[in-house]
């Protein structure tokens, strides 16, 4: 996760639509000058596609003929009864005849890149859908535990592995996350920010150092928080197993991710904001607190919002510092606080169909939150001040555009011609 | 004539002591965020240090787990950490290449922003969710590609699979679950979003001049792909494949539900039972002597240095490479 978040704002305001012609492209003898004070635009990718009926036919064509020959090898002269082999033979068998087609009335070249275009179009398709495929899997299986108020209502103190869907609940795992994020949250955003910002205002040989082991801790293990907290805090300290120490772990799985995601979204701000701001006089601490920090908001909220994401998903950490309890627990500094994926675990851990099927209702619970979570990042960092400022850049663009075509165009409506003022006049007298 | 030459004055900067106490705040920061990261190595070290006194050399080529008795080594555990992340990054990076380059050169202009989401918030779907899917509905299903892989390639030795036999068709499946190769698959699956999404960042950074050129010459998609996009975002690749090792290294939770641990070296892949050191540490933390905790803690810290270096290694490629670290 650590990476996804790293995406720079600006990137995707721009779509090809803004700019539809591509600068570098054919440009015509009489085609109007660029205006000198027009901003660079960005570059755009030119648009490679375009199907035509021969190609259709041939993936067609190869389809049906790997499919025919599949079923033949299968039932009679190699059987096989995994349909997992059926459909490997199936895609090895297309492939063949699929460059078999192509090459009957193309080049080499082309054969290559119409094979790899199938093959990157099923690897695509085969990750995708296996994780739709999951995500699906699992609110189905939930579906029967969640129309239930009092599963979300109750929780399992009372309610035994033999009990039915109407009785207990997972309230005890919703609290417990709940109380153990906000922990976390406590501890991670005002430690993550302050470094972040550190990365970004002090650069050097120290921060170097800082950067260099935060990138290296983005990836380390959960179960490894969690044995440092046990060592730590509930062996060495004496602090008993609860939500505290389980929100200690998380915070540190989720600390250096917030770290390095701040940072990026930090060092987008623009320097001559900053410049602007010290050459008006403000100290450092102003420049930061009234200029950095407003200006990359959206994208601090984006980091906080993933890291809880992933934070809140963690199970390994709880399951070591934290215990397994089905009672409520609301007090985090003692006794034994469950979250919801220990709760999920601990669920599926039983034979019980029902137990079953709480644990894949609190998972399509837990998705539902990350889901939810991740919706917010989408939106609040949508709306960063420097993506508003690059949207209004570029309207302001097309306004201009629009009115210098408008001026050119004339009383009368004509289509604007190419041609400069005095041959213009020309023109309208010639017709 | 004596000019007098211009000296520069020296211009320092002197700051308030608001802003000295906002910088030493800050290094402040970064100083405990270093220290905690510190400590967590330091910390496993001097709990481990007991178990890795007693054990000595041989920690590394036990292939047992009875620490109360003094035999314990993490040979055994290791080979199945890696395999299992073997498994794993054979099958994702494929997949996750095929992703990323289906969003970033094939996909239409209009999917492209809603499939990136879409692979963003794949990978953040938590590891228990995955485990879950692995256990309730892999575990059953994938068996006969276990047996067809088994039978068919029997003769490559960590396919084979001890105790099967392929030409009896009412032999049990059971040889076949529980396997490195099952765990493998789900971590596949895990990884594979989060792999996918740091080679589409830099797919999608490939120069556009780069790309026209290769167009204007001439060349087809794959031309573009194979000479401007892949040696650009050779880094990405890399970098994303090593982070992607790097968690299916550590994985816990999804690991834990679906093997069956045994403590020897479980060369077969396919074949029932294996083993990794977090699913070790989760099975047995609870059970621990002082001693055997400690133990625990040896293996943890074997495992935060494996990954560690899995990490620096990935950093430093990226960081090397000509898309650079922006991802």
């Amino acid at each position: 996760m650590a990476v996804v978040e790293a995406t720079p704002p600006i990137v995707s305001t721009t779509t090809p639509a803004d700019h539809p012609d591509v600068p570098g492209g054919p440009v015509l003898p009489d085609a109007p000058a660029e205006p000198a004070e027009r901003a660079p635009r960005r570059e755009v990718r030119r648009q490679l596609s375009g199907v035509r009926v021969s190609d259709l036919l041939n993936v067609c064509g190869a389809g049906v003929a790997a499919f025919a020959l599949a079923t033949l090898v299968c039932t009679v002269l190699a059987p096989v009864t995994s349909p997992l082999g059926f459909v490997a033979i199936t895609v090895g068998l297309f492939l063949a005849l699929y460059a078999l087609l192509v090459s009957l009335t193309e080049s080499g070249v082309a054969v290559r890149d119409k094979l790899v275009t199938v093959v990157v179009h099923g690897a695509a398709f085969t990750l995708l859908a296996g994780l739709v495929f999951i995500v699906v899997f699992t609110f189905s299986r939930g579906a029967a535990a969640l129309p239930h108020v009092n599963f979300f209502t109750q929780d399992m103190a009372l309610a035994g592995p033999l009990d039915p869907l109407s009785d207990g609940g997972i309230r005890h795992a919703i609290v417990g996350t709940l109380i153990q994020i906000s922990i976390a949250l406590v501890i991670t955003i005002p430690l993550g920010l302050l470094t972040a910002v550190f990365l970004s205002e002090i650069p050097g040989r120290f921060a170097r150092l800082v950067r260099t082991v935060v990138e290296a801790m983005t990836a380390l293990p959960s179960i490894v928080a969690g044995l440092f907290v046990y060592a730590t805090l509930i062996l060495a300290l004496g602090i008993p197993k609860s939500g505290i120490a389980a929100a200690t772990a998380i915070s540190i799985m989720m600390l250096p991710i917030m770290v390095r995601s701040a940072d990026v979204v930090l060092r987008l701000v623009p320097g001559t904001l900053k410049e602007a701001s010290y050459a008006l006089g403000a100290s450092q601490f102003r420049t930061v607190w009234q200029v950095v920090l407003p200006t990359s908001r959206s994208g601090l909220t984006t980091a906080v919002i993933l890291a809880t994401a992933r934070g809140i998903g963690e199970t390994s950490p709880v399951l070591l510092t934290s215990g397994f309890t089905a009672a409520m627990n609301s007090d985090p500094t003692s006794g034994p606080m469950v979250s919801l994926p220990l709760a999920i675990f601990q669920f599926v851990k039983s034979p019980e169909p029902t137990m079953v099927a709480r644990g894949f209702g609190a998972a399509a619970v837990l998705m539902l939150l990350v889901l939810t979570l991740f919706v917010l990042a989408r939106v609040v960092g949508g709306s960063s001040p420097l993506k508003k400022d690059a949207r209004r850049r570029a309207r302001e663009q097309a306004r201009t555009e629009r009115r210098r075509r408008a001026a050119a165009r004339g009383p009368r409506g004509r289509r604007p011609t190419r041609t400069p003022h005095p041959t213009h006049r020309l023109d309208q007298e010639q017709s | 004539m004596s000019a007098t030459t211009d000296v520069p004055r020296r211009l320092g900067t002197r700051r308030s002591w608001s802003d000295r106490a906002f910088r030493g705040t800050l290094v402040a920061g970064g100083a405990a965020v270093l220290a905690i990261m510190g400590l967590v190595g330091v910390f496993l070290l001097i709990r481990a240090w007991n178990a890795l006194h007693r054990a000595g050399w041989s920690f590394f080529t036990t292939a047992a787990w009875e620490p109360d008795s003094g035999n314990f080594g993490i040979a055994a555990i290791l080979v199945g950490t890696i395999l299992i992340a073997t498994v794993a990054v054979s099958v994702a990076v494929p997949l996750a290449l095929g992703v990323a380059l289906y969003i970033s050169e094939y996909a239409p202009a209009r999917l492209r922003q809603p499939l990136v989401s879409v692979v963003d918030l794949m990978a953040a779907i938590p590891s228990v969710v995955f485990g879950l899917w692995g256990f309730f509905f892999l575990q059953s299903h994938v068996t006969g590609l276990a047996r067809w892989l088994s039978t068919t390639f029997g003769w490559f030795p960590p396919f084979s699979v001890p105790g099967s036999d392929p030409h009896d068709p009412l032999a049990t499946t059971t040889v076949y679950t529980s396997s490195t190769f099952i765990a493998g698959l789900v971590v596949a699956m895990m990884i594979a979003p989060v792999v996918a999404s740091i080679m589409r960042e830099v797919f999608m950074q490939a120069p556009v001049g780069e790309r026209e050129g290769a167009l204007a010459l001439g060349s087809t998609r794959w031309g573009v792909i194979r000479r401007v996009v892949l040696p650009y975002g050779k880094g990405g690749i890399i970098g994303g494949t090593m982070l992607g090792l790097g968690r299916a290294l550590g994985e816990t939770i999804a690991v834990y539900m679906i093997i069956s641990p045994v403590f020897a070296v479980q060369w077969h892949v396919l074949a029932n039972g294996g083993s990794s050191v977090s699913s070790l540490i989760a099975l047995r933390y609870g059970e621990s002597t002082p001693f055997g905790t400690s133990a625990l803690m040896a293996a943890g810290l074997a495992l935060f240095l494996m990954t560690l270096v899995v990490n620096f290694a990935a950093s430093s490629v990226v960081a090397r490479s000509r898309s650079g670290a922006s991802s």
